[in-house]
Formats: C-alpha cells, structure tokens, sequence
C-alpha cells in the first residue's frame, strides 16, 4: 500500500466511511502496526488544528465584520478620560517647564552671588553674635564686681546685718506661738523675731504645712516672758465678697499698715485655699495678718504669687487654724489657747493698729 | 448611539444560547454591548483602539472557545468576565511591550482570572499562527484545495469540478501531495 492509499484509507476511518468488517481489519492493522498507528493520530491532530484554524479565521472574519460597523473614533472621544488641565499642562511640556525652572533658579544662585548676599549674610550674624558675647562678657564681668562689694560689704558689718530675709509673722498665743508662711522660713538655718519696740526674739520653727504655706514659730529666747492677752479673734467661717481689709507688717523692714478689699473668695483658678485680695503689699508683708473691719484675722497675707499689680492672695484662716491642730502633742508645752474675745470691735483702725502692733513680728530668717 | 447600545445588551444566557446555536445576531450583539468598555480600559492604559479591537476581539475568542468546548461556567456576570479578561490580557501585553508603570486605571470591576485561561488561549494561537503562515508559503492551487477540503469540508468531486481536475485519482493525489507539503511546512517552523 502506497503512502497515498494509506492516507486515503486513515481518512475513511476517520470519517467513519468504512464497513463494520473492513473497520474491524483496519482496528487489528493499528494494533499491530506502530507505524500506521501513529500516522492515524498525527493525521487525526493535523486535521483537527486546520479544521479549528478555519473555524478561527472564519470568526475572526465575523468579528471583523461587526467591529467595522461601530463608530470607534466617537466613542474613543466620549470614554478618554481627561485630566484636568494642569496635568495635560505638565504632561505636554514638563521638559520645557523643567529646563525653565532650571534656568531660574541657576539666575537666582548667580545673582545671589554676584552681589556677596550669599558671602555676608553669615558675617553679620557672626558679628552680631560675637557683639552678643562681648556684652554678656562684660555684664558678667560687673556682676562678679558687684560680688566681691557685697562680699567684702558683708565682711566689715556683721555685727549689724546678719539675715539674709525678712516677712512678718503674728501672733496666735500669748506664750510666744507665731504664724507666718512656710516660704519664708523654708531652708533657714535660725529664725528670729522681733516686735515693735526693736526686741529681738530668737525662735524655732515649730511645725509647718508645705501645701498650704503655713509655718507657726515658737519663741524659745530666754528673755521672752510672754506677751498680753492677744487682742484679736480668728474667723474661721469664710468671710464676705468686698468686704474691708486690712494688714500690719514689714514690707522692707519698717512697719506699714495697709487698707483694701476682699476682691473674691477664691484664689488663682479657682482655688479655695485662698482669698483674692486688692491690697498693696510687698514681699515683706508675707506671713502678715489680714483682718476685717471688725478685728477679726480671716487670713495670712502671702505676696508671693502676686502677678498682677495690687492684687494678691491670703491663706484663708480656717487653714492655719486646721495647722495648729495638726501640731504634735509632744512639741507643746501646753495646750493651745486660743483668744475667744475680740477687743478690737468698734475701734477706728488708728486705735485698732495701735493696739495690735505688739503682736505683729517682724521674722527675720538666717541662712 | 450609546443609549441604543444600552438597550440592546443581551442577558448573559441570551448570549451563551446564541453562540452555541451559532447566532449571528447574538454575537454581535455581544460584541457591541461591551466593546465601549473595553475600549475605555485600553485606551485610558496606554493604548490605542487598534489594541483595543485586538484585546476585545481575544476575549471574546476565549469566551466563544469555552462556551464552545461546553467548559464555561458562568459564575459571575458576563461582563464582570469580559472586562476581567481584557485587563488580564492587556496587562500582558503591557508587560511584553515594557509600557506598564506598574499602575492600571480600572473602570469596572473585575476577577481574578486563571493563568491557564488565557495561556491555554495563547498556545493555541502561536499554533494557527504556524498554520496561516505554512498555508501561505503553500501558495495555489494547494492552499485551496487543502481549505476547501479540510476547512470547508467540500467533497472531492466539488474539488475536480472547481480545478478542472479529469478523474478524482488525479485529484487526490494531487491532495495527498499538497498535504504532505502542508505538513513538512507547519513542522519546520519553530
């Protein structure tokens, strides 16, 4: 059987043309011939890819056909999605606007340059802070002068200066128990106080209370045989909005009386610790006396944290009072007494200050 | 023209039914009712409506194959599975022709679609490929001998009639000769 009978045959068995005995001769021919079983399947595999191949270009043809019939450039217009005009902008001449940038900004360099603002600018600055330095140098200079008068000042009066603070402080008891703010004896080596009349007094600082700046001192000297019955009273019930106010003490070391108002029953932020008051006082007035109209002490005056000019604070009295009962039994020698009979009510406030200056202490802290 | 698009979308099963029966107005209702997509994604990616008529008409292949071999599933819409593939292929050839920035710009959206797919699709193409170009160096009379009997299943009588052949024994040799040229031509190539 030639090559081309043989194909002829394979292709009646593939088309299913042959007779049941002639198949069945064919089958058996496979069976027993390798060489005619793989023609059979390659020939089978060939015609199937040319039979798939048309059918492809066929329906590529149909394809081509119904594509022709859409109008694609109309459609293209509607579905292209335009950026906004910026980014066309820079997408059609980011070269030109790069090398445009470039330029500008090699101008300015030169410029900058070519009038020394790049060179200078830094001189000045230096030489400012080296004016800066020199002034520093020199107020340094005058300070540690100023250090060395004071030092050798010191060296020749030690007889007559030897505290380094004073405030004011009053009396509680008649056995000599003083109340003052805890910022003024805080850190003091020795305390000691002195009355109207110039008599100094040495003391020791009994008890305090940090978080309310309260100190109370007891006088321990000696020659101290105790004062009068003490002539004021302590309010403990909070006292009124606007009400007058007065202290007594020792704003720079000589006494002062000083008049004003109760300006609000709380301190700073609304803090109830203390009383807001209008009062000129200084430094020297903490640890003073605040009494109302009556002669009654509502409050320890504290200048400390004055910020705004006549306006300043007052440990209310219910504090201290709290203070004195906090006292350890062991540190008293005796209980602690307070006046319950204010003789000051009705009094100007001439007479009243007259009468209560004795019992205002100038406290004097040693470093 | 896009409204009467719109209202001639086929359903998805109008549109398996038709391929199957091999109809013509199916198909094209299909292929109008969603090339306006098509276009969309490749023309906003970097390409032109020629790639799009390219991409389109291979997805539509690999759906029309696969209805065809009785293996598709339709598990998501119709459309949702065009666009998927179109992405998928233009991706490729994104990747091919090294314009991808490695950022696409999507309009619809999409599956995941399996390798095998579309791999499977470009196997068979280098395949015809091979076919059409051993067809063409076949040259005439044998390229349409071997379409007429083959492609378009003409008889052999048909086939003497058309080419004048005297007797069928002359023509199938003639046949058998064409072919064996066929073969030795698709082989060659690599």
């Amino acid at each position: 059987m030639s090559d081309n009978q043989l194909l002829e045959v394979i292709e009646r068995y593939l088309n299913g043309e042959m007779k049941a005995d002639e198949r069945k001769k064919f089958e058996v021919l496979r069976k027993e011939n390798a060489e005619v079983d793989g023609k059979v399947v390659e020939h089978k595999l060939f015609t199937n890819l040319l039979k798939q191949y048309g059918e492809r270009v066929e329906l590529e043809t149909r394809l081509n056909a119904i594509h022709d019939e859409i109008d694609v450039h109309t459609l293209k217009e509607n579905l292209m999605v335009h950026p906004v005009w910026i980014v066309q902008l820079w997408r059609n001449h980011h070269s030109k606007i790069s090398v445009a940038a470039s330029v500008a900004i090699f101008g300015v360099l030169v410029s900058l340059w070519s009038t020394g603002k790049l060179n200078t600018g830094d001189n000045t600055n230096i030489v400012e802070l080296k004016n800066k330095v020199d002034r520093l140098d020199k107020s340094n200079t005058n300070l540690s002068r100023s250090i060395n008068a004071i030092k050798s000042e010191k060296g020749k009066s030690t007889v007559v200066d030897k505290y380094s603070a004073t405030a004011t402080g009053f009396a509680i008891t008649a056995d000599g128990l003083i109340a003052t703010n805890y910022h003024v004896v805080d850190g003091a080596n020795a305390v000691s106080v002195q009355n109207a009349d110039g008599e100094s007094y040495k003391a020791e600082v009994l008890y305090t209370e940090p978080q309310h700046d309260i100190a109370i001192l007891k006088i321990i000297d000696k020659s101290f045989t105790g004062l009068k019955t003490v002539p004021y009273t302590f309010k403990r019930a909070e006292s009124n909005i606007a009400e007058q106010i007065s202290t007594y003490g020792y704003p720079d070391g000589f006494p002062a009386y000083s008049p004003g108002s109760l300006s609000s029953l709380v301190g700073q932020n609304g803090d109830s610790v203390h009383y807001k008051v209008t009062i000129p006082i200084n430094p020297g007035n903490s640890g003073g006396p605040l009494w109302d109209s009556k002669g009654n002490v509502i409050g320890i005056t504290d200048a400390k944290q004055s910020q705004i000019e006549g306006e300043h604070f007052a440990i209310k009295i219910r504090y201290l009072l709290n203070a004195i009962k906090n006292i350890p039994a062991d540190s008293l020698d005796n209980k602690v007494l307070l006046n319950k009979k204010n003789t000051l009510a009705g009094l100007s406030e001439a007479q009243k200050t007259e009468k209560t200056k004795n019992f205002v202490f100038m406290v004097k802290v040693y470093n | 023209m896009n409204k009467h698009l719109k209202d001639s979308t086929p359903t998805d099963s109008e549109v398996i039914l038709g391929i199957l029966n091999n109809s013509e107005s199916a198909l094209k209702r299909l292929y109008t009712a969603y090339f306006p997509m098509v276009l969309q994604l490749i023309i906003n990616n970097n390409g032109n409506e020629d790639d799009a008529k390219d991409i389109y008409q291979e997805a539509i292949i690999v759906l029309y194959n696969k209805v065809k071999a009785g293996d598709f599933e339709l598990s998501s819409k119709l459309k949702t599975y065009l666009y998927s593939i179109c992405r998928r292929l233009w991706l490729k050839r994104l990747t091919q022709i090294n314009r991808y920035g490695g950022d696409i710009r999507d309009f619809q959206e999409f599956l995941p679609i399996e390798e095998e797919d579309v791999d499977q699709h470009s196997d068979r193409d280098i395949q015809f490929n091979k076919m059409e170009s051993a067809l063409r160096l076949l040259g005439e009379p044998c390229k349409t001998i071997m379409e007429d009997f083959y492609i378009h299943n003409r008889s052999m009588q048909d086939i003497c009639e058309r080419f004048g052949y005297t007797n069928a024994d002359n023509a199938k040799t003639q046949k058998y000769k064409c072919l064996q040229r066929l073969k030795k031509l698709f082989f060659q190539q690599k």
